[in-house]
């Protein structure tokens, strides 16, 4: 069976495809840009096509397969409406289906929960990501913050950091604020 | 609105034409009414629609014709939906390419601010490219399921274009038109605000024809539910269709238009300059890069002044639209169910009181071609010798 992944994200795609590969899928081919979709999606004439909802060109996507006679016709997934839960999930992990009709629906299903899996890893690795930077930054100002008052108030970093934290509690703050506002408050009464 | 529900998710596509629902919650006139809405921008129809569907949505701004076509189940998944308040009309434009519109004066016989001149000269081009075996025209839209495609349709065929086999009409996401048209991926476009003044701004383009002039009154976007959700709470969507008739009366005030503007020009809303949208709220559109300038105080209508009262003989003319273009085949129910899509009763039930007198209903009609008989879509069709392939 030929795929088609759509996907503006290549690392993404690169995951995507993997997962598809170790299913066992080895006929899967990754487009990025967005130019001539249709000549190419028809040179490679697949039976199901992956895109991204973050990916503006899915418009483009299913005018083509409305109007082409060119390309088999494919069509939404799950049109026959008998599986809301996981065109939801699809949604929801940001991924749609188009599959050329009269594919068997099992195989179909399984692409398609493999794909939801992967989106929704790739999210959960995305985010992780954004938490460690963040929780990076937070530790640089906590430090600097500690450093500001244990040298201005002449405390032990132990006794600064646990100055911070009563702030933050009396103030229902989260520790990383208050630490901001005492490197601006530095900032201001240089 | 005791007991009711009242937070909300609601889609859009940046469009100036989404000016209401984005007042509506950005200048507070849903909270005023109970309403928690958080707004989502959307890159497709196609999610709109999709998200809509499955509820990740509870409502959202769009395409008159999406939403019949969602309650039809066209070419999708069958979901009915309906619409308490008419968020815009009008607003599209079609722009072309500087050298096809050299081309178009050349051949035109007369005025090609005329619609059906243009079209004519239009015509005369397509038959001289398919002499000489040059590839055919291409023009862009936004979605099959879109006034816009009707809009290039309609024109087109009424000097003698058949859209299905003479050109090639392609859907394009909105931002992609200017860049499309400047490489000469397609000939011209139709699309809404502010995408043509964008394309005149940096000398890629001309605007032809405002929508206005091939149909002088067209829907075109809804606010738009499922039709089970307003089945549930009847308060949370009455007190919405209100927040709504309030925004829209103050987006037609021209002495809001400049604070209008700076709101949609924030970057997660339409996200474009200001001074581009203030125009486009204005009427006040330049058509030409060196400058000429076109004022038409009809360009782009939002629901003010009773106007958003959802008027189902639209839903009608844009299912004879479907008919005549082979996106739907005529059958028992349809037609009323198109309609039902649109919900005077709703709008009338949110109103009570405040409901300003229901504007006549104007006739719909085109810049030729027969009135539109809602009570007979088909009948209608019969005048039109291009298209009617299901009616």
């Amino acid at each position: 069976m030929k795929i088609v992944i759509v996907d503006e994200s290549p690392i993404r795609a690169a995951i995507l495809e993997e997962g598809l590969r170790d299913a066992g899928f080895m006929s899967v081919e990754r487009l990025s840009d967005m130019n001539n979709l249709l000549m190419r999606i028809q040179a490679i004439d697949p039976e199901v096509i992956l895109i991204d909802l973050e990916n503006p060109s899915r418009d483009t996507l299913e005018q083509m397969f409305q109007v082409s006679r060119a390309v088999r016709r494919p069509v939404a997934m799950f049109v026959d409406q008998s599986d809301a839960a996981s065109i939801r999930a699809s949604i929801d992990a940001g991924v749609s289906a188009y599959i050329v009709d009269g594919l068997k629906k099992e195989r179909v299903k399984s692409i398609l929960d493999l794909c939801i899996s992967r989106f929704n890893a790739f999210s959960r690795l995305q985010n992780e990501l954004e938490r460690a930077k963040t929780d990076l930054e937070d530790r640089k100002t906590l430090d600097r913050a500690k450093g500001i008052l244990m040298k201005s108030k002449g405390l032990t970093e132990d006794e600064a950091y646990r100055l911070m934290r009563g702030a933050a509690m009396r103030e229902n703050k989260k520790i990383a604020d208050i630490a901001h506002a005492v490197l601006t408050a530095a900032e201001l009464l240089k | 609105m005791t007991g009711a529900r009242n937070k909300l998710r609601i889609g859009f596509i940046p469009l100036v034409d989404a000016a209401t629902l984005v007042v509506a919650v950005d200048k507070g006139f849903a909270r005023a009414e109970g309403l928690d809405v958080e707004l989502v921008r959307e890159v497709s129809w196609s999610n709109v629609r999709d998200k809509l569907n499955v509820g990740v949505f509870d409502a959202a701004h769009l395409l008159a014709p999406v939403a019949i076509a969602s309650s039809l189940g066209l070419g999708h998944i069958k979901v009915p939906i309906v619409a308490p308040f008419n968020l815009a009309m009008n607003g599209n434009a079609i722009t072309v390419s500087l050298p096809l519109y050299a081309q178009l004066r050349d051949v035109a016989d007369g005025d090609l601010a005329d619609p059906s001149t243009s079209a004519q000269a239009l015509a005369e081009i397509v038959r001289l490219r398919g002499k000489s075996g040059a590839e055919p025209l291409t023009f862009g839209m936004t979605f099959p399921f879109s006034t816009h495609n009707y809009q290039l349709r309609y024109w087109m065929a009424a000097g003698g274009i058949d859209p299905d086999e003479d050109v090639r009409l392609v859907v394009l996401p909105p931002p992609y038109m200017m860049q499309s048209l400047s490489n000469g991926q397609v000939d011209g476009f139709c699309v809404g605000a502010p995408w043509n003044s964008l394309a005149v701004n940096a000398s890629v383009g001309r605007i032809l024809h405002f929508g206005v002039d091939i149909f002088p009154r067209a829907p075109e976007k809804l606010l738009a539910l499922q039709e089970s959700l307003a089945q549930k709470e009847p308060g949370m969507v009455a007190a919405l269709t209100r927040a709504h008739a309030k925004a829209a009366n103050f987006v037609g005030l021209s002495s809001n238009h400049e604070e209008v503007a700076a709101i949609l020009a924030r970057p997660d809303r339409v996200g474009v300059d200001a001074n581009v949208i203030l125009r486009t709220l204005g009427g006040r559109l330049r058509v030409a890069s060196e400058g000429a300038e076109r004022e038409c105080s009809n360009y782009l209508l939002f629901g003010q002044n009773g106007a958003g009262r959802p008027d189902p003989r639209h839903a009608a003319w844009l299912y004879a639209q479907m008919l005549r273009w082979g996106q739907a085949r005529h059958a028992p129910g349809f037609l009323a169910a198109a309609m039902h899509t649109y919900r005077p009763d709703l709008y009338d039930a949110a109103m009570q009181g405040d409901a300003m007198p229901a504007p006549a209903g104007e006739a719909i009609a085109a810049f030729t071609g027969p009135v539109f008989d809602d009570r007979d879509p088909v009948g209608y069709l019969k005048a039109f010798a291009i298209g009617c392939k299901y009616a």
